[in-house]
């Protein structure tokens, strides 16, 4: 008889525990705390509104139930000016609140805005190819596959485009995800406050492979990275233009790897179209109607 | 000869889809047989598929659907069955390649092939009747898009057996659904079939806007119309304006597939982005499509249950159309992670919230129609509380997914597919099963039994909460849609507790079966002879269930809102009007021809077949000149024996 209870609140605790450690719930930078909050106070703004509803659609619907003998009764009662007035008001008041919110949060978590601090960004480029993620740090001049390594407490601008079709960037507890397409780069700035590692993963279903579209996001401390990318640009090999045309392949759950060196201009070259294509970089071919890629 | 059709068309190797083709063939072989046997053709033929009559035509549509809502369920299951399977390092029992035609082909057909049909055939069968009037406006182009609906259907269900079905997800985003990455005939199934049915719904909206502007009974003026015609003039509006964007929208993705052309690949000009914002410019009015409607049911059914009169009409008509417009000027919110940048986003943000304003009004004069009511809880009435609760849950996580920040952390999560399960199955598919439930003995002339009735009510009502409600949490745990198979274990609980809720939802719809078989054999217990089981208010009470194929001798002189309730209240009904003699169209197979050259058309192009294409496209398009150029297409039903007529009914009537 004890048991039982227990049993259901130590499963419940476990559940709520088990929620907090992960995702959305779980914020580890700043985009993704202020959008954490964002959802939380607008869920309280609205249930103010909700709960009072369902309670009283429950309540209205079984007091006035045909076989209550003390509910009262109008049935012609079909129009009053005022309670229209109020019906209005009260979604219209929620609505107005909550667009104030809308606006507001909108520009200051534009993924375009470039988070303050005053440590100098790090500028990663992410490319969505099938079924795998290359990051490509330009300044750096080496790039990974299916793994992020970043300083913590340092912003991170990042440039994304994808090779083939439109997928979604994002890291749940780093906040915003934001889409990659063919053909022009999208712009995304997350910061991770602390050391640790949190998945990240495709949102956009992109075919056959994407439920292995994932990658870890390694921040280590800020100290830490340049001894990281010496690191990196002492070992495994470079990815030159046929490395990169044979990561266009299709493949998936592809092991993460380092490589040693990379063209920095390599991410503008997918943008353009040309990357697989070295004697017409730069040429403007990519809005040319060229014959069809098709078969393929 | 035959294209790109060759035997590898055929599953052969594949145990899932070819038994499915096995069993799905020998059903429809023994119902074939079973009407053959009987000698039902004939019958079939001249009432049924032939027929013009709209009230017969809104039952085949809602018959589809049903049998629809079966397939799109069956993949709903599976869906669940393999994600609550394949965790950890388990791959599951569907590979990759099926189980991404299985969740496209659940979008598609639940959205196109289950609510669409389920909404138009109630409008088709409600709106004369509600009107007073007999027939639509265009009774054989309301055949023609009809059975232009089931030839998408079946096209649909073919690419179960010949060939396969899109793994775009029902979007069908460029470029994955371009020649380049998705080479066979999936994309091209989804194509040809949306685009027939859809020709079918843009005819159909065309149809019922005409009838509900110019076919009225005399005195039913605009603010005399009930709040189902009023949302079904809004529903339909909305198709004619929104069904053409889809159209020439797919028009592009197939020049880009068949000619080579460049509107949304990734080379040559050509912008993805583009589809997307089309789509949407179509895909979020189509949200409306179905849930307009679905509310007017909601008034209807709250109104006559609780006896008395829609708190509010005139606000519930404003509030329509209202929600009409906005619907127009919010489908960026399905993709404010393409990086539009702030201004743009918080625009259309605001804008999807506006739209909770309308909906808001709606629930509360709802909420004061039960208020001093006297609320009988039959099946129709608690699906409509049950929508009321689920609804409002399900607008707020609406507005949530509005406020873009929100929507850069759970769009594309199943946090996503629960918002819109929450809306499409707590709103809209509780409004059609609520409609089915409350017009279904004036359309059969017996009540439908109400212990199964409200069964299935508990089960698709805690089925849809145990369903769905894991999934916002998963959502917010970080979980996309459409995953084949999960890494991570610790979602594993909530998938199952989401699984649940599928098998107790499958327990709902069993119990819908059970009450349609159990219904039709107690029929001579549960007749309504009067023609007014419910004690209505609005018009469709006023004739007999089932209505003569004419629905009214006489057009009925309308006052007042609520009209029926109206000349019960002075006693109008009892006397007896002069009859004279009233035409009604003959019935024609030109719609079902039609369709047939349809089917023909889009199974030659998905394939390849050019000279079956031209076939077909020449043969329809006869088809429908013969009958511009024909004559004697109406009869008259003479005044002796319409009046003949309807002292039987009326006796009938009376002795009831």
């Amino acid at each position: 008889m004890k048991t039982a209870p227990r049993v259901l609140v130590v499963g419940a605790a476990g559940f709520v525990v088990s929620c907090r450690q992960a995702g959305v719930l779980d914020p580890q930078g700043p985009i993704a705390s202020a959008e954490r909050l964002l959802l939380i106070n607008a869920t309280e703004i609205m249930l103010v509104v909700v709960v009072p509803v369902i309670l009283a659609t429950l309540g209205f619907a079984w007091w006035y139930r045909s076989s209550n003998l003390r509910a009262s009764r109008s049935p012609d009662w079909a129009y009053q000016g005022s309670i229209e007035f109020v019906v209005w008001s009260i979604p219209a008041l929620v609505v107005i609140l909550l667009g104030g919110v809308c606006w507001i949060s909108a520009h200051q978590l534009d993924p375009r805005a470039p988070i303050p601090s005053d440590v100098k960004p790090l500028q990663v480029d992410v490319v969505s190819l099938d079924w795998k993620w290359l990051f490509i740090y330009p300044d750096q001049r080496i790039a990974t596959l299916n793994q992020l390594v970043i300083p913590a407490g340092t912003p991170v601008d990042f440039h994304l485009t994808s090779a083939t079709v439109m997928n979604s960037f994002f890291v749940p507890q780093l906040g915003s995800q934001i889409y990659t397409m063919a053909g022009m780069a999208t712009h995304l700035n997350l910061l991770a406050d602390n050391p640790g590692e949190y998945p990240g993963l495709s949102t956009n279903f992109s075919g056959d492979g994407f439920s292995d579209m994932r990658f870890t996001v390694t921040a280590i401390p800020a100290g830490d990275f340049d001894g990281w990318v010496a690191k990196v640009q002492g070992a495994g090999s470079a990815l030159d233009d046929p490395g990169y045309a044979a990561l266009t392949k299709a493949s998936s759950a592809v092991p993460p790897t380092t490589y040693r060196s990379v063209d920095p201009k390599l991410f503008e070259r997918i943008v353009d179209q040309t990357a697989l294509d070295p004697d017409n970089a730069r040429a403007g071919t990519a809005w040319c109607p060229t014959v069809a890629r098709v078969g393929g | 000869m035959f294209g790109r059709l060759t035997w590898d068309a055929i599953p052969f190797n594949e145990p899932i889809p070819l038994l499915t083709s096995a069993v799905v063939g020998i059903i429809v072989l023994a119902v074939l047989g079973t009407i053959t046997r009987k000698g039902w053709w004939p019958y079939l033929w001249k009432e049924w598929l032939t027929s013009v009559d709209h009230k017969r035509i809104g039952v085949m549509y809602v018959f589809l659907a049903l049998v629809m809502l079966l397939r799109g369920f069956s993949d709903a299951i599976m869906m669940r069955s393999q994600q609550a399977i394949a965790v950890g390092g388990a791959e599951g029992y569907l590979p990759p390649d099926h189980y991404d035609q299985i969740f496209s082909a659940h979008g598609t057909i639940m959205i196109f092939f289950v609510a669409m049909p389920f909404v138009i055939g109630l409008m088709n069968f409600v709106v004369p009747l509600q009107l007073g009037v007999r027939d639509v406006a265009f009774p054989v182009l309301n055949s023609v898009s009809f059975w232009l609906t089931a030839s998408g259907m079946l096209l649909v269900n073919l690419s179960l057996f010949i060939g396969n079905f899109a793994r775009t997800g029902w979007m069908g985003y460029p470029p994955l659904s371009e020649l380049a990455f998705s080479p066979d005939v999936g994309v091209d199934y989804y194509l040809w079939s949306l685009q027939i049915s859809g020709i079918g719904t843009l005819l159909a909206g065309v149809n019922m806007v005409t009838t509900i502007l110019k076919l009225r009974a005399p005195g039913m003026t605009y603010f005399r119309m009930p709040v189902f015609c009023w949302t079904a003039l809004a529903s339909n509006m909305l198709i004619i304006a929104a069904f053409p964007i889809l159209t020439a929208t797919f028009v592009m993705l197939l020049l880009d597939r068949y000619v080579g052309m460049h509107f949304f690949t990734n080379d040559g000009g050509g912008s993805a982005m583009m589809y997307v914002n089309l789509f949407w410019a179509w895909g979020h009015p189509e949200v409306y499509i179905l849930i307009l409607p679905a509310f007017g049911v909601f008034s209807e059914v709250i109104a006559t249950f609780s006896g008395k009169a829609l708190f509010g009409y005139r606000s519930m008509v404003l509030a329509t159309l209202a929600i009409c417009v906005l619907s127009f000027m919010v489908w960026l919110h399905h993709f404010f992670t393409m990086g539009a940048g702030a201004d743009v986003n918080a625009f259309f943000g605001i804008m999807s919230m506006i739209i909770a304003v309308p909906t808001g009004v709606k629930i509360f004069n709802w909420l004061f129609t039960l208020f001093h009511g006297r609320v009988v809880f039959t099946t129709p009435v608690l699906f409509s509380i049950g929508f009321m609760v689920t609804f409002v849950i399900g607008g707020m996580t609406g507005v949530l997914l509005a406020v873009p920040p929100v929507d850069f952390v759970v769009h594309n999560s199943v946090f996503l597919v629960a918002h819109f399960h929450n809306v499409i199955i707590g709103g809209v598919l509780f409004g059609v099963i609520a409609g089915y439930n409350y017009w279904f003995p004036k359309a059969f002339g017996f009540t439908l039994d109400e212990r199964f009735g409200k069964a299935s009510f508990w089960c698709w009502l805690t089925g849809f909460y145990l369903a769905f409600m894991p999934l916002y949490v998963l959502g917010l745990m970080g979980m996309p849609r459409r995953l084949q198979h999960i890494a991570d274990t610790s979602w594993r609980p909530l998938l199952l507790v989401a699984e649940l809720g599928a098998v107790v939802i499958f327990c709902g719809i069993l119990c819908q079966i059970a009450q349609l078989v159990v219904s039709i054999r107690t029929r001579e217990r549960r007749r309504d002879l009067t023609g007014d089981p419910w004690n209505g208010r609005t018009l469709e009470w006023a004739t007999s269930s089932p209505p003569p194929p004419y629905n009214f001798a006489v057009l009925p002189e309308v006052e007042t809102i609520d009209a029926f309730w109206e000349m019960k209240r002075t006693g109008r009904t009892a006397v007896e009007p002069v009859y004279e003699a009233i035409e009604v169209p003959r019935n024609t197979p030109t719609g079902f021809i039609t369709a047939f050259f349809a089917v023909m058309l889009g199974f030659a192009g998905i394939w390849h077949i050019w000279w079956m294409a031209i076939i077909g496209l020449l043969a329809a398009a006869i088809t429908a000149l013969v009958f511009g150029w024909s004559e004697n297409r109406e009869q008259e039903i003479p005044a002796a024996e319409l009046a003949r007529m309807e002292r039987t009914r009326l006796a009938l009537e009376r002795s009831a």
